[in-house]
């Protein structure tokens, strides 16, 4: 059966390739509606379909339907994004009958704007005025940065922080390292104990990105007419650099991500800290539960010693998909249930998000300290992550192929084949010839 | 030769030299165990609770809790699981069953009426052999879009109820097992032409149809690309996309993959119930179609 939902997995890939390539020549190039679709309630009662592979949506939707009998929302599922769901919405959106809301994560978001499948809901009442309510980054991820654009509302984020194993470290008299620096020396110390500090993943390159990120880095820029892409950014390279060193060292793992020989090997105790997003905690305390106990968290190693950057690794957004013959309701539900305590609260129950929201760190699950962590309250090191994120990365249009080409390079590196830094600049010309194939302008 | 239930011949031959033999049997015994291995596996990981998982021996038991894990299962998102095991049981079975209607069908009317543009008919239909389902499910998806009949059961059901390999197969094995001599006694006796296929020619192609039957169940029951393209709604789904949108969620919802362990054995257990049940007419079957 695994066996089988893998190789249904790698005919998936192949087909979404082919799906994707004839639909970004189909779209067109980068533009799209300039001035925000106009916004007005319908007549009567609606009923919006949304899809999400979040699971128990229909709990939160409930809650809407009680409270607005006039606007029904009705949830549907699939797989995640990159599963299948992204190419579902643009089947459907080119078959016009795209359900009117859709999860999609802020790496897809500008490739359904490049391919204008996504409404312009800054026009629908609220929405402009939302924008205090969440954290600055999530913003800029959902508006692109152009004037009286909002094509998405934030649901979710994944701030940044060093899982460690507190008891561990204590006991082989190793300080917890607060420069990238100290992480070095201390993954040397580390590996005399006979345990690696961490696990360097071959096939996770949005986690490398949220490290780039951290580091100020950019691997995309667009100026309103054309894309820049800087994977080979100074930035990138230093970071690519830093776990090169590491991996000829051999004082990191390279366990592939996700599998049960990575959980066993922080379970056995070989590994001994993961940078990792917030929800990397239900992870470890799944994957890892003989160490319960053991187990803390402090903030991202700094490039600078006395900086306190953060990188992000994840999170989704709610967007209005275009078709919808209701974008002010679906924009009103989207509003609500990203930013209703008792909405987010739902969700946080059945599938552990963490809210974009400011004030989304208040809700009383994150105010009480955890037993996996020692009884510390590891989301208050969270929220102050969140903060810290750099408001102007940028996620490109092809993110899908990016992170396939990079993968290849990544685990080539971890054979012994060419380095990361290669696998960076072999990305970047493939993927500037990935958007020109895709008719989307690009500076080279 | 035009027997239906021929009993497996003796071999008479001159035997093969003890070397070759147990060669060959080794052989067989490695493929055996190689393809048993993952199920071994399953089967294991689906008894152990969630630390034992990653913590015990991957390929022995550690605490037996397989009652403990389905009954978990049962109870997650109330017993959505079983829902789509009957979903998929519905798919492939009432699928099967008229796909083998349709085949057998025309399979006989190949062989047995001759008519202007037969051959032409039959290789356009073996012509669809070559094509993948899965090339097929992007245009029926625009297809049932244009109708709006996406996220319904029919937009699953009604394409699995063509099967052009069991057309070519039921056309090779009526020739060979439905006599002309037959047909033409029955049509002297007065039998109409839809009267002797379902009471003659059905009984005399059993075994093929057994075979179609069993071909396009497995097919239909792994047919994974057209139900992700076409649903939306859970509880239409058939248990592979099911299995294959939860364990999309694991990284965000650990505990989720132990229900994927658990449904995924339990999702082969109607196949093997179909391939033990019906095992005997498949060899012949096969056997048949192989040898014409």
């Amino acid at each position: 059966m695994a066996n089988r939902i893998a190789r249904a997995g790698g005919a998936l890939v192949l087909v979404s390739a082919l799906a994707l390539s004839a639909c970004s020549t189909g779209a067109g190039t980068d533009g799209g509606t300039d001035a925000a679709d106009a916004c007005t309630p319908s007549d009567g009662p609606v009923t919006l379909s949304f899809t999400t592979w979040l699971p128990g949506m229909e709990d939160a939707a409930a809650i809407w339907n009680e409270q607005n009998p006039d606007i029904q929302v009705e949830v549907q599922t699939g797989p995640n994004g990159l599963g299948g769901t992204y190419n579902n919405f643009f089947n459907q959106i080119e078959a016009g009958n795209a359900p009117d809301l859709g999860q999609i994560e802020y790496d897809a978001l500008p490739n359904f704007r490049v391919q204008d499948g996504v409404v312009n809901i800054a026009s629908c009442e609220g929405v402009m005025d939302a924008q205090d309510e969440f954290i600055d980054w999530t913003w800029s991820q959902v508006t692109f940065g152009e004037e009286d654009s909002v094509y998405a509302i934030p649901q979710d984020t994944g701030p940044e922080a060093l899982f460690y194993r507190a008891d561990l470290f204590e006991a082989a008299g190793i300080d917890i390292p607060t420069t990238w620096d100290e992480y070095a020396e201390a993954a040397a110390q580390i590996r005399e104990e006979g345990g690696y500090i961490t696990n360097f993943s071959q096939s996770d390159i949005n986690a490398f990105a949220g490290l780039v990120w951290q580091a100020d880095g950019q691997w995309f820029e667009n100026d309103g007419e054309a894309w820049d892409v800087t994977l080979d950014s100074p930035e990138s390279l230093k970071v690519a650099d830093y776990w090169q060193g590491l991996l000829d060292d051999d004082l990191v793992a390279t366990l592939p991500a996700w599998t049960d020989e990575w959980n066993n090997g922080y379970n056995s105790g070989d590994v001994w800290s993961w940078v990792s997003a917030v929800w990397g905690a239900n992870s470890i305390t799944s994957g890892a539960p003989d160490t319960a106990g053991n187990w803390a968290v402090a903030p991202m190693p700094q490039w600078n010693e006395g900086d306190s950057a953060a990188g992000n690794w994840g999170g989704s957004s709610t967007a209005v998909l275009k078709g919808s013959e209701h974008p002010y309701e679906a924009a009103q539900f989207a509003l609500w249930l990203n930013t209703d305590p008792e909405a987010l609260a739902s969700m946080n129950a059945t599938a552990n998000i963490y809210p974009a929201t400011k004030t989304g760190g208040d809700l009383p699950a994150f105010s009480e300290g955890l037993d996996f962590f020692g009884g510390q309250n590891i989301y208050d090191v969270f929220a102050a992550a969140g903060a810290e994120v750099n408001p102007d990365f940028t996620w490109g249009p092809t993110m899908t192929q990016v992170y396939t080409d990079v993968a290849d390079g990544f685990s080539g590196a971890i054979s012994g084949s060419g380095t990361l830094t290669d696998a960076l600049t072999i990305g970047q010309q493939k993927t500037i010839d990935a958007m020109k194939a895709a008719a989307i302008a690009v500076n080279e | 030769m035009s027997a239906t239930k021929a009993p497996v011949k003796k071999h008479n031959g001159p035997r093969e030299s003890l070397f070759s033999r147990s060669g060959a049997m080794l052989v067989m015994a490695i493929c055996t165990f190689y393809f048993l291995i993952p199920i071994w596996w399953l089967f294991v990981a689906a008894t152990k609770d969630r630390g034992d998982f990653t913590s015990s021996a991957p390929l022995w038991f550690a605490d037996f809790n397989l009652v403990e894990n389905i009954v978990n299962l049962a109870n997650y998102r109330d017993g959505l699981f079983f829902q789509w095991m009957l979903n998929s049981i519905l798919y492939a079975g009432a699928g099967a069953a008229v796909a083998t209607l349709f085949a057998t069908m025309m399979g006989y009317a190949l062989a047995k009426y001759s008519f202007r543009g037969r051959e032409t008919l039959f290789n356009v239909v073996l012509g669809g052999v070559l094509v993948p389902a899965t090339a097929l499910a992007l245009p029926l998806f625009l297809v049932f879009s244009q109708v709006g009949a996406t996220n319904t059961f029919w937009s699953v059901f009604l394409p699995s109820i063509v099967s052009p390999f069991g057309v070519y197969l039921a056309r090779i094995y009526a020739t060979s097992s439905v006599p002309d001599e037959l047909v033409e006694a029955a049509r002297i006796d007065g039998s109409g032409e839809v009267r002797t296929f379902f009471t003659v020619a059905t009984r005399l192609m059993t075994p093929a149809m057994v075979t179609i039957f069993l071909f396009q169940f497995v097919t239909i029951w792994n047919n994974f690309f057209l139900p992700l393209i076409m649903l939306r709604d859970e509880k239409l789904f058939p248990v592979t996309l099911g299995l294959y949108i939860w364990n999309s969620q694991v990284n965000q919802i650990p505990e989720i993959r132990a229900y994927v362990i658990i449904g995924a054995l339990l999702s082969i257990i109607p196949l093997i119930i179909a391939f033990l049940s019906l095992q005997r007419f498949w060899r012949s079957g096969l056997g048949t179609g192989a040898l014409k």
